[in-house]
């Protein structure tokens, strides 16, 4: 059945879907959009981070964004040595190329996952926090405050990505080693430490998404197989590399999903996602936002 | 006697009582997959412990025959694809004498074909509807379901006696999920019901605030939700938030994971009200003779392997399908699968989790499925769920421990 206020009430809760989708696709779009590397494995960090942000919730009380925040230098660290494994192993062999590089990551998440299993066994995780499970009351809508959080941190994301990547230097040099990493090395510059910098902050980042995973919903150790289609779905439509249009492509993909979901049956919405990659691809292949090559 | 036959004989004998000694020490091999990985792990792990429990039971007990039985276990990851192959391997590679299915519906289901040609008896696992196509007459599920509609039957029973004229259906889009949706549907025509709210969603929606709001606009008087683990957490916190309307009168039904200690830990006060489907409760009439001393052990091994630490809802009929193998074994005398099978269907075996006795399909005759209605839970505390009158029985007549409190909305109060 269709009413206004239905529609309403689905744009208004799929552009606070769409914008949890951006915050954990921030990272992919660093580390795929912009460094080129397979990074399957994406999700499985993603929940990681959530079970790091339980861990310190469940055991010390701290709160679940105050986790996120304060794993994040360990993430970095962490993303420094995925890096530099990777690097190690793969693309410095030449060996980056094709299914041998996605075959790493795979490897990756399936030993994440095996880890996770081990350390906190197989049942859901939920994080304890008073904006979790209550509503903001807007007229007839509600809107559950968990995903106001998503908003706003996604928002805010966005905004420091999208100034650190233009006004640093070192922000400057990671969109450099995306353009052409061999004048930058003509230019004297390591590209290989510039990489592994924004991997470590691709990594860094997903402290905080992590924290809104578990926000959002309960966790567990297999749940990273859901977000591989839907994460590297809003950074290839985005156009590679787009930060700004990392948050754009995922806000349309949570509010067309949220409408299917609303008005024309749940069924539809997994394809949701996949139709509109394909109906961006074929009409700007270079994704919404992403520069002609 | 000639010399050389005494000695043919005498080696005859020697090898003979050899091969059987060897034999009688060999153990009984029981095979399985079990989900230790994946969405299905937290209640294969629960339902694994409580046949390990019988195990070391029976072998305490000094095994069966004579022989010492020992379990022959693979993860099957809750994956469909895995469980052929493992399967394969237990009966050609592991040559294991008797069968238990996989836990849940999807992973047995490619496997019945294999067990029936292969002539094999399978004590199935909590499977729904599995065997229905496939007609194997050597299945015996553990799991009380009992016939096809009952559970369905069940809980719109409880909605119409409370008044209940129209019914929403929210079902996952998997094949466990959409067998109870078909049931429920076909037993609402046949009650008289309209259904005013018919959806399938996919398993992997992650926000299911827009699909109740589409539920909660239709105003049913009845919400009957047959959902997995991570659904039925997403669908109850939304309900909390966004709420589900005045007029709803009964909400549950086919819920799993309401019955795992982990997730009703998870969502602690968000449950009361919610009316469930479960197999097995710490109310007085659901003990059995050795039900107190199985929770005893299993409680204890349960911390030490990182499982359910409340386990009521797999465990025991983990145990019972030890028990009545261990019934069928003791009985027949052999390991013979037509003989096993033919004992299994024509009798009533005492078990933990009460007297099973099988319809010609292999499910339980009569369905031990109750409907129980959460009360008075309190956030973040498991130990709560061990004391009665948590969650109240009110269905079966047989095991009722309370009456509906109604509507939804003033349940959850």
């Amino acid at each position: 059945m269709f009413s206004f206020e239905l529609l309403l009430d689905a744009v208004v809760i799929g552009v606070l879907l769409g914008c949890f989708y951006a915050a954990v696709s921030l990272g992919l779009s660093i580390s795929f959009g912009l460094l080129d590397v397979p990074h399957v494995a994406h999700p499985a960090f993603l929940v990681l981070a959530s079970y790091a942000v339980y861990f310190l919730n469940e055991h010390y009380g701290v709160d679940p964004l105050l986790a996120g925040l304060l794993i994040t230098p360990l993430f970095f660290l962490f993303g420094l040595v995925a890096y530099r494994l990777y690097y190690e192993t793969f693309e410095k062999r030449g060996s980056d190329a094709g299914v041998r590089g996605i075959a790493f990551f795979f490897g990756i998440a399936f030993i994440i996952e095996v880890l996770i299993i081990l350390l906190f066994g197989v049942d859901q995780r939920s994080v304890t926090a008073d904006y979790v499970g209550k509503a903001w009351r807007l007229g007839d809508m509600r809107i559950p405050f968990r995903l106001v959080v998503a908003f706003v941190v996604a928002a805010a994301l966005t905004i420091l990505l999208t100034l650190y990547l233009s006004r640093t230097f070192m922000g400057r040099a990671i969109r450099a080693v995306a353009q052409d990493q061999e004048a930058l090395r003509l230019m004297g510059a390591n590209p290989i430490r510039i990489k592994q910098w924004a991997f470590g902050i691709a990594t860094a980042v997903l402290g905080i998404a992590g924290a809104l995973l578990i926000i959002v919903a309960p966790v567990e150790p297999t749940l990273d197989r859901t977000y591989i289609g839907r994460t590297f779905c809003v950074v290839v439509m985005a156009g590679l590399g787009s930060m700004s249009g990392t948050l754009v492509a995922a806000i349309i993909l949570g509010v067309a999903e949220a409408i299917v979901l609303t008005l024309f049956g749940a069924s539809w919405a997994p394809a949701i996602s996949f139709a509109m990659l394909l109906g961006v691809l074929a009409v700007r292949p270079q994704g919404l936002f992403g520069r002609r090559s | 006697m000639k010399r050389r036959t005494l000695l043919g004989g005498t080696i005859a004998a020697a090898v003979f009582g050899l091969t059987s000694a060897a034999i009688a020490q060999q153990p009984i091999k029981i095979g399985m997959s079990m989900a230790q990985t994946g969405g299905l792990a937290g209640g294969g792990k629960a339902s694994l412990l409580g046949i390990e429990v019988w195990r070391d039971d029976v072998n305490a007990r000094g095994g069966l025959l004579g022989r010492k039985v020992e379990l022959v276990v693979y993860d099957d990851k809750s994956s469909a694809s895995e469980t052929p192959a493992i399967y394969s391997k237990l009966l050609d590679v592991d040559k294991v004498d008797i069968l238990f299915a996989p836990y849940a519906t999807v992973p047995p289901a490619p496997l019945m074909p294999l067990v029936k040609q292969r002539g094999m008896l399978l004590i199935g696992n909590f499977s729904f509807q599995v065997n229905s196509k496939v007609g194997h007459d050597m299945w015996f599920n553990n799991a009380p379901w009992g016939p096809a509609d009952s559970w369905a039957s069940s809980f719109l029973d409880l909605g119409q006696k409370a008044g209940g004229k129209t019914i929403a259906l929210l079902a996952a889009d998997q094949e466990f999920a959409q067998n109870l949706a078909k049931t429920a549907r076909e037993v609402a025509t046949k009650l008289g019901m309209q259904v005013v709210f018919d959806q399938a969603y996919p398993p992997s929606t992650v926000e299911f605030s827009g699909i109740l709001r589409a539920l909660k606009a239709a105003k049913p008087d009845i919400v009957y939700v047959a959902s997995y683990p991570p659904d039925s957490a997403g669908i109850l916190r939304a309900v909390n938030e966004i709420g589900i309307g005045d007029n709803v009168k009964l909400f549950g039904g086919g819920m799993v994971g309401l019955q795992f200690g982990a997730v009703m830990e998870n969502l602690g006060s968000l449950l009361n009200g919610v009316v469930n489907y479960n197999t097995w409760l710490p109310e007085e009439k659901m003990y059995n003779e050795g039900t107190k001393a199985f929770f005893e052990t299993y409680t204890k091994r349960a911390v030490e392997a990182k499982v359910d630490p409340l386990g009521y809802y797999l465990a025991p009929y983990g145990y019972a399908s030890g028990q009545m193998i261990e019934q069928a074994i003791k009985a027949v005398g052999s390991l013979d699968q037509k003989a096993l099978a033919k004992y299994l269907r024509e009798n009533t075996h005492k078990t933990i989790v009460g007297p099973i006795t099988f319809a010609a399909d292999g499910e339980w005759k009569e369905s031990g499925v109750v409907q129980a209605q959460f009360r008075g839970i309190k956030d973040k505390n498991i130990e709560q769920f061990r004391s009665s009158g948590k969650q109240v029985i009110l269905f079966p007549a047989k095991l009722k421990s309370g009456d509906l409190i109604t509507p939804f909305e003033a349940a959850r109060k």
